[in-house]
C-alpha cells in the first residue's frame, strides 16, 4: 500500500516529467443475445441463470457470431473515423483462471476489426484535444467472480471462490488508444474528458448502456512518465477498476505522482496491474503483467473469418445518428448560446439533463434556467453532481408545463420540486398532498383583494385615482395572504377590475 | 503461431523445440511435468514439428497460411434469445456449487 509520502507534489512531477497516457476502454454492447450464443443478457438476473452450453464451454458446443454486435462494432469503428478490416478473424486468448468457462476468451488479436482512428474531445477550456485511436475489437466479456473469506472480497487471503457466468460472452468492444502524449498538466482532465466523449458517442450511437456504475463501460488507464529529455516512453502501469469519469481523472493522477516520487529517487516503475481504490483514491499493485506470448493467442477455428463488404459498411455508415459534436453545435446554435455558455452547461453536466427535459415537452429556456440555477444550488449542497439529483427530466418537465399553465406559480414549482428531490413522487401527487396549487378560484381571491384593499385605503385611492403602478403592494399583500398560491397575474387583473368599479 | 523464446535449458542445435520451451508451456498449460518428461517431450513435439515444417516447403511466398478449411466468411445469427439452462442444469457438471454459483478452490496470485 501506498503512503502518503510516497507522492511527488504534482508541480514536480510536471516540472520533471511528462506523462504518457494509454487509455483501454471496454464496453458491452446492448444486444439481445450475448456474442456467440442466443442467451439473453439483462442485467440483475439471478446467478447462472443466463448461460447455454456454448458460454459454459460444455465439450462439443459451438459458437455462432451475433449479426448485431458486428454491426455494432463496425459503426462504432466509423463513428471514430476508424477503417474498417476488409477481413478479419476471431482468436483464442488462453489462460487459465475460472472467470472464462471456456480456459480462454474469445477476442481479436493482430486483425481488430476497426483500426487507425481518432475522437476529439472538448476540455474544460472549450478547447479540443484529438486523441488518436488505435483499434476497436470485439471480444466477449467475463463471468463475476465473488471471492468468500479473507478480508473484503479480495483474492488475498480468500479461502475461494464462486463463480456466475451470466456476464460470460456478452459482447464487448474494446477501444484501444494509441498513446497520447503532449498532454503535460492537462493528462488526467484529457483521460477523464476522452472517456466522457467516447460515452455519450457510444451512448448516441445506442449500442451500450454506458454504465459505469454497473460495468458496461470501464476504462483502463495506462499511465507512464519520461523525463524531459528522454526519447521513448518510460515502463507503464495499467491501473484497472476505474469505474467512474472522476475516478479516471484521480487514477491517473495519482499514478503521475506515485510514479514520479519512485523515479526521482532512482527507482524503477514496475510493469504491472494495478487497481484503483474508490475510498483511498489511490492505486494498489495488483499482479505482474504477463507478456502477450504468455496468452498463446491463435486464429479462433470454430468461427469463420469476417468480411465486412463495402457496402454493407457504407450502409452501416448511413445508420450513424447525429454525433455529440455535431449535436452539440446544433443546440448551441438553437439554444442562442456562446462557446463559454455552453461549455459551462457541458462542464455543469447539465446539457443531458437539459436535453431530455426538453424532450420531455419543456422549452429549452426555461429548462436550461431549472437545472443551471435551482437544481445546480441543490446539487452543490448536498455535495452531489446534477445526474445525481433524485429528480428525473420528466418531472422537471412536468413542473415547467404547470408553470406554463397557469397551475403554479415559480414559488409553488420550487416547492413541487423540493417535493421531488424530497421523495415524495410525482409533481401532481405532491401539488395534491401539499396543498400547492395555485389558487385560481376567483371568489376566494376576490376576498383576498378586498381584504387587502381595506387594510390600505390609501392605496386603493391612489390606484382609483389612475396610479396603477401602486397595485404592486396590493398583489404583495394578496400573495402573502394566499401564502403564494395566487397567480401574480390574475390578482393584478381583479385588483384593477375592482377599483374600476367601486 | 510464432512459439514462445527459449527461457532456459539447452536448445540443441537445430530442435524447433528446446527443453526450456517445453518446461515454459507445462507451466502455462498447467501441467505437472517430470524432469525426464521435459527431455521425452521435447524430443516428440520436436518431431512433430518438424513434421509439420515439411508443408512450408512446398507453400510458396504468395499462398497466405490457412486457419479455416472451409472456404467460409460472414455466417451471422440474428440477435434473437434463446431459451437458456436453469440455474441446476448449468451447475449439474460442477464439481462444487454454492448460492446457485460454482465454487472453486482458491486462486493464488493471478487476479485479473
Amino acid at each position: 500500500m501506498t503512503s502518503v509520502a510516497d507522492l511527488m507534489a504534482y508541480d514536480e512531477v510536471l516540472d520533471r516529467f511528462d506523462p504518457v497516457l494509454g487509455l483501454e476502454v471496454h464496453t458491452e454492447l446492448n444486444t439481445q443475445t450475448k456474442m456467440f450464443c442466443g442467451c439473453t443478457t439483462t442485467f440483475g438476473a439471478e446467478q447462472n441463470t443466463q448461460t447455454c452450453p456454448i458460454c459454459l464451454g460444455l465439450p462439443g458446443a459451438l459458437p455462432v457470431v451475433n449479426a448485431v454486435g458486428i454491426e455494432s462494432a463496425i459503426r462504432i469503428g466509423l463513428a471514430l473515423n476508424c477503417e474498417i478490416a476488409q477481413w478479419c478473424r476471431f482468436a483464442r486468448k488462453n489462460y487459465f483462471y475460472p472467470d472464462m468457462p471456456k480456459n480462454f476468451q474469445t477476442s481479436q488479436y493482430d486483425e481488430p476489426i476497426a483500426f487507425n482512428g481518432w475522437l476529439d474531445v472538448l476540455l474544460d477550456d472549450g478547447s479540443v484535444f484529438r486523441v488518436e485511436i488505435e483499434r476497436a475489437h470485439m471480444e466477449e466479456d467475463t463471468g463475476k467472480s465473488l471471492h468468500v473469506g479473507g478480508s473484503a472480497g479480495r483474492i488475498h487471503g480468500a479461502e475461494y471462490s464462486l463463480l456466475d457466468y451470466n456476464r460470460a460472452g456478452v459482447p464487448l468492444i474494446e477501444i484501444v488508444t494509441k498513446p497520447i502524449t503532449g498532454t503535460g498538466e492537462r493528462a488526467p482532465e484529457v483521460a477523464r474528458a476522452y472517456v466522457s466523449a467516447l460515452r455519450d458517442l457510444l451512448r448516441a450511437l445506442n449500442v451500450s448502456d454506458v454504465r459505469m456504475d454497473q460495468g458496461s463501460l470501464r476504462c483502463d488507464a495506462n499511465v507512464s512518465l519520461m523525463t524531459k529529455d528522454a526519447t521513448e516512453f518510460g515502463t507503464r502501469t495499467e491501473t484497472k477498476n476505474v469505474n467512474s469519469l472522476r475516478s479516471v481523472e484521480r487514477a491517473v493522477r495519482f499514478e503521475m505522482c506515485r510514479q514520479g516520487a519512485i523515479l526521482a529517487t532512482g527507482g524503477s516503475i514496475l510493469q504491472e496491474t494495478r487497481h484503483y481504490e474508490e475510498v483511498s483514491q489511490s492505486t494498489r499493485s495488483g499482479r505482474i503483467k504477463e507478456t502477450a506470448e504468455d496468452y498463446r493467442y491463435f486464429p479462433e477455428p470454430d468461427l469463420v473469418p469476417i468480411a465486412p463488404s463495402r457496402e454493407w459498411v457504407e450502409q452501416l455508415r448511413a445508420t450513424l445518428p447525429e454525433l455529440p459534436w455535431e449535436r452539440n453545435n446544433r443546440l448551441k446554435a438553437d439554444w442562442n448560446l456562446s462557446d463559454e455558455e455552453f461549455r459551462d452547461l457541458v462542464n455543469a453536466g447539465a446539457l443531458e439533463l437539459i436535453v431530455a427535459t426538453v424532450d420531455a415537452g419543456a422549452p429549452a429556456d426555461e429548462a436550461r434556467s431549472w437545472w443551471v440555477a435551482y437544481l445546480t444550488q441543490q446539487a452543490n449542497t448536498r455535495g452531489v453532481e446534477l445526474a445525481e439529483l433524485p429528480i428525473t427530466p420528466a418531472r422537471l418537465a412536468r413542473v415547467i408545463v404547470l408553470i406554463a399553465e397557469g397551475k403554479l406559480t415559480t414559488t409553488l414549482a420550487r416547492q413541487v420540486v423540493d417535493g421531488v428531490l424530497a421523495g415524495e413522487g410525482e409533481p401532481d401527487e405532491i401539488i395534491a398532498a401539499r396543498g400547492l396549487a395555485v389558487v385560481s378560484d376567483d371568489s376566494a381571491l376576490l376576498a383576498a383583494v378586498d381584504e387587502a384593499l381595506a387594510e390600505q385605503p390609501d392605496i386603493a385611492e391612489k390606484i382609483r385615482s389612475g396610479k396603477v403602478a401602486a397595485a404592486g403592494a396590493i398583489v404583495g399583500a394578496v400573495m402573502k395572504k394566499t401564502k403564494g398560491q395566487a397567480d401574480a397575474k390574475r390578482v393584478r387583473e381583479l385588483i384593477l377590475e375592482r377599483c374600476a368599479e367601486q | 503461431m510464432s512459439l514462445p523464446t527459449p527461457s532456459g535449458g539447452s536448445a540443441s542445435e537445430g530442435r524447433a523445440i528446446s527443453r526450456g520451451d517445453v518446461a515454459h508451456l507445462a507451466k502455462l498449460a498447467r501441467l505437472a511435468v517430470t524432469e525426464d518428461e521435459l527431455d521425452l517431450f521435447a524430443g516428440q513435439l520436436d518431431v512433430i514439428l518438424q513434421s509439420v515444417a515439411t508443408v512450408g516447403e512446398v507453400a510458396a511466398d504468395d499462398i497466405p497460411p490457412t486457419s479455416h478449411a472451409v472456404p467460409l466468411t460472414n455466417v451471422f445469427r440474428e440477435d434473437v434469445v434463446r431459451p437458456c439452462l436453469t440455474q441446476e442444469q448449468a451447475l449439474s457438471g460442477a464439481p462444487a456449487a454454492e448460492d446457485g454459483r460454482f465454487r472453486v478452490p482458491r486462486i493464488l496470485g493471478e487476479e485479473q
